[in-house]
Formats: structure tokens, C-alpha cells, sequence
């Protein structure tokens, strides 16, 4: 770049540390973290199903950790990050239609997004602590 | 490169507080940015205190009023004061817009305001834009053709002049472009949403016979692609235009031009 040297001496303007989160912004940030941890709850159901199958000792060492309190709140976690990511996905594949992109509709997703991932996972759970 | 944090010399700390106007009754606070290139401090918090009876209704208005009334040296761009030279664009509590046409009533309590985010301080709210016009330019926004010339204008039909609304109002003010984390993050990859409104307003142009270079030149990982919807450029728009929705139209057509 021109000027280097004073550029480099030139301070960088605020920019995440002042950025108001207003509800897309906010949607957006959900997308990306619980993206990423899908990839460590993933981890845990493949060693879940290696645990099956490498025997009843295994599989017994790994239900008791899954029935554990630290288990159970990875597997809310994990269920509440898997129900946000799908429909974040579906909200993006509402916009790659070029659909709904005018403010008031994107905040309303942003919205919904956040407000179905909640529902789903309460309901996920109602369901599974019924046949648990 | 993503980098949350600030640099070193870019970090805040409080600043002076200003006296309060003698006698006001009606008396905002406002927390301004202030960074001076002469004394090698690092950027602090200014806070002042605007007589609101005695000032305009827009933010802009209030940091002229601190200018002619409290502190002279601060400094920041304006010009036109009626939202289209696009000069005053800065970030008010804590979104990207425009001075002059943000109403300080439309705040709950004190105004806070920086520069737009994540671009190199020249002096207090200005910052340095070089980077940001070299993207425009890079879009080439301008008519290119290669038939002959007609005799007189190249016409248009009323339907497809209507294509151009939404994009043609554009003042480059930067709010949307410097509002985006992809582009706080890879600015010197990335366009941004204003070069790429832009770059969408030549696209669609009927008289256009470029557009398949066009698209040649956005078709790119960065360029382009960049853009994750995040939403916040069509927020801060001060003019009410949709860059997100100008970009998913660029990549709608990069995806109906291989079918």
C-alpha cells in the first residue's frame, strides 16, 4: 500500500468492540458458532456409536458419561446448535431465492430462526424424556 | 484476516470531559471519538454536553455546535446536510449513518459516536476512504459498449430505466460497506456492498454490453463470495437501498448464466 509508514501509525477505528447487535448481526454470529459446534457435537456421537461398537464395557463407560450432568447439558447444547444451524440454513435458502431480503422481513427471520431453534429443542427433549 | 481485538495503538481510553453549558436546561451528553495524528497518544473518549435548546435537531447539528461552541478542534467531514454528498457517514450509537439526517431524539440518552468502523483514523471521525474509492473505480462503473454509437442518446425503455431504481441513488457514503464483518475482516480481497451495488447497477443496465465481463471479474472467492448475508449493510443504509439483496442478485445471475 502507499503511505505505509504512516498507516501503520494511523489507529484502526473501533469496529466489533462498538457494533450494535441488532438481530441479523446477532443470527448471523449464532450461525457461524453453532456451525462450528456441530463439529465437537458430532465428535461425540461418533464416539457414542465407536463405543457400541467396540463392546457392552465401552458402551456402558460412554452411557455413563452421556448420562451425566456435564452429558446431558452437551447433548441440549448440541440438540439446540443442530436445530439453529438447519434452520439458519433454511433462512439462507429462503435468501438464495433472493426472497425476503427487505429489513423487515430479514429481522423477522432473524427472529424466527432463534425462536424455533429453542422450540424445536424443548420439544425434542419433551419427546425423548417420554420414551427415556 | 479476522483479529477481534484492537492494535495497540488503536486501543481507547476515556478522555476529557467538557463543561456543561451554563444555564441550559435541556443538555445531552454525547461520547465522541477523538484521535489527533500531532500528539502519538492512542484514541480516547471525549465527553461533551450539547444545549439542545440552543442546537438543531440532527446529531450533525450537535457536533457543530460543539465545534463553534466548545471545542473547535474536533474534527469530522460535512458538507451538504441533507443526505446526499454522503460526507458525514459515521457510526451513532453504534450503527452505521448519517449525521445530518440521524435525529438526536431518536437516541434514549447519550449519544455515542465513532468513526466508521474498522478503517484507518486520519483525524478524529474522518477516516482515510482511499481504499474504499479504488474498489468502486475497480467495478468500472461506468457505461461500456461496443456497437456504434447512436446519432443521439442510447435509449432506454421506461421497464428497464425502472431496473435501475435502488441502485442509481447511491451516494458512496460508505455506512454499508464499513458496517460488514466480512469486510472489516478481508477488505483488501473483498468489494463490500457498496462496490458491489454498484457493480450490480452496470449489470442490470439495459445500454450495458459489458455484463458478461462484468460477472468474469466478480466471479472470485473474495470478490464476491465474501458476502454471508449477514445483513448488516441493508440495515445501515441511510438512503433505505438493499446491497445484500443487489448481491444475491449478482450471484443468482453467476448461477442462471451456467444453466
Amino acid at each position: 500500500m502507499a503511505n505505509a509508514g504512516v498507516e501503520t501509525k494511523r489507529p484502526l477505528s473501533p469496529h466489533i468492540q462498538i457494533y450494535k447487535f441488532i438481530p441479523t448481526y446477532l443470527m448471523s454470529g449464532f450461525h457461524r458458532v453453532t456451525g462450528a459446534l456441530l463439529y465437537f457435537g458430532t465428535l461425540l456421537v461418533a464416539a457414542w456409536l465407536v463405543a457400541a461398537a467396540a463392546g457392552p464395557d465401552y458402551f456402558a463407560w460412554a452411557s455413563w458419561f452421556f448420562e451425566s450432568w456435564l452429558g446431558w447439558l452437551a447433548l441440549l447444547g448440541y440438540t439446540w446448535a443442530l436445530m439453529h444451524h438447519m434452520l439458519g440454513g433454511i433462512r439462507h435458502l429462503i435468501w438464495d431465492t433472493g426472497a425476503m431480503f427487505d429489513k423487515q422481513s430479514a429481522t423477522m427471520l432473524a427472529y424466527a430462526t432463534l425462536a424455533g431453534s429453542i422450540t424445536l429443542t424443548v420439544l425434542i427433549w419433551i419427546v425423548g424424556l417420554l420414551v427415556y | 484476516m479476522v483479529q477481534f481485538t484492537l492494535p495497540k495503538n488503536s486501543t481507547m481510553s476515556e478522555g476529557k470531559v467538557w463543561p456543561k453549558p451554563e444555564g441550559a436546561k435541556n443538555v445531552r451528553e454525547y461520547r465522541i471519538y477523538r484521535w489527533n495524528p500531532d500528539d502519538g497518544a492512542n484514541p480516547r473518549i471525549d465527553t461533551y454536553h450539547v444545549d439542545e435548546d440552543d442546537c438543531g435537531p440532527m446529531v450533525l447539528d450537535a457536533l457543530i455546535w460543539i465545534k463553534n461552541h466548545v471545542d473547535p478542534t474536533l474534527t469530522f467531514r460535512r458538507s451538504c446536510r441533507e443526505g446526499i454528498c454522503g460526507s458525514c457517514a459515521m457510526n451513532i450509537d453504534g450503527t452505521n449513518t448519517l449525521a445530518c439526517t440521524k435525529g438526536a431524539d431518536e437516541i434514549a440518552a447519550v449519544v455515542k459516536i465513532y468513526p466508521l468502523p474498522h478503517m484507518q483514523v486520519v483525524k478524529d471521525l474522518v477516516p482515510d476512504m482511499t481504499n474504499f474509492y479504488a474498489q468502486h473505480r475497480s467495478i468500472e462503473p461506468w457505461l461500456k459498449t461496443v456497437t456504434p454509437e447512436p446519432q443521439t442518446e442510447w435509449l432506454q425503455s421506461v421497464e428497464d430505466r425502472e431496473k435501475l431504481d435502488g441502485l442509481y441513488e447511491c451516494i458512496l457514503c460508505a455506512c454499508c460497506s464499513t458496517s460488514c464483518p466480512s469486510y472489516w475482516w478481508n477488505s483488501e480481497r473483498y468489494l463490500g456492498p457498496a462496490a458491489l451495488l454498484q457493480a450490480e447497477r452496470w449489470i442490470v443496465d439495459s445500454r450495458d454490453e459489458a455484463t458478461g465481463e462484468r460477472l468474469d471479474e466478480l466471479e472470485d472467492p473474495f470478490r464476491l463470495y465474501r458476502c454471508h448475508t449477514i445483513m448488516n449493510c441493508t440495515q445501515a443504509c441511510p438512503k433505505g437501498l438493499n446491497p445484500a439483496k443487489a448481491i444475491a442478485d449478482i450471484k443468482k445471475k453467476m448461477v442462471e448464466r451456467r444453466l
